[in-house]
């Protein structure tokens, strides 16, 4: 048997758990790698806390909950797509 | 003038603030280029500020904005965001609308875009 492969989840994984946390009630969530480099993300959260809120409060509240690795530099890149309602 | 005090007058006086990674004519970021494109076409006459020359620049301007990333668009001293959500309003025609707005129905014919720097203390 050769090695696990290797899919880009590693990175993903935590910012997946940072997010599932801070929004237990989102009806869609999703992290993606964009360059394969563990450091370059597309998050996607459609939650019902967002109904009726500025994208930039919606936004604040994804930096929010991504506030420490976004600290420390392992984001390099981040981008986000916030939905009220699916 | 501190830094601080120097942003903030960026962000007071200004009608469109926009802090880039690099300048209008060499951008040096994907994400800066997403929002000065998205505030180009919504016609906006935007002022660009360069965080790079100095990292405190940018530690400074997310300390008074609140907002951890770069780029940032202020649009008569209010933070609007990033550069998913200039480029989010310039597709749906918010992001005239809020120019209007803010600027009067005749922002598009007020200025160039232009440059200022920050000094470093």
């Amino acid at each position: 048997m050769g090695p696990p492969s290797y899919d880009g989840e590693v990175a993903t994984e935590p910012l997946q758990a940072l997010l599932q946390h801070a929004f237990p009630d989102a009806t869609e969530l999703s992290v993606l790698d964009r360059t394969g480099g563990g450091d370059h993300f597309q998050v996607t959260v459609a939650s019902p806390r967002f109904e009726g809120l500025p994208l930039i409060e919606q936004h604040k509240l994804v930096y929010d909950a991504l506030a420490a690795p976004l600290a420390d530099g392992s984001i390099h890149e981040l981008r986000i797509k916030t939905k009220g309602q699916p | 003038m501190t830094l601080r005090n120097q942003i903030s007058e960026i962000i007071e006086s200004q009608p469109v603030a926009l802090f880039m990674k690099g300048t209008p004519a060499f951008v040096a970021c994907g994400n800066s280029q997403r929002a000065l494109h998205a505030l180009r076409s919504a016609g906006a006459p935007v002022t660009a500020v360069d965080v790079l020359p100095d990292p405190r620049f940018r530690q400074e301007l997310s300390a008074l904005s609140g907002w951890p990333t770069i780029p940032q668009v202020f649009v008569k001293g209010e933070l609007v965001g990033g550069a998913d959500i200039v480029e989010e309003l310039a597709e749906t025609g918010e992001l005239e609308r809020k120019l209007t707005k803010a600027l009067g129905s005749d922002y598009r014919d007020g200025r160039d875009e232009r440059v200022v720097e920050l000094v470093a203390a």
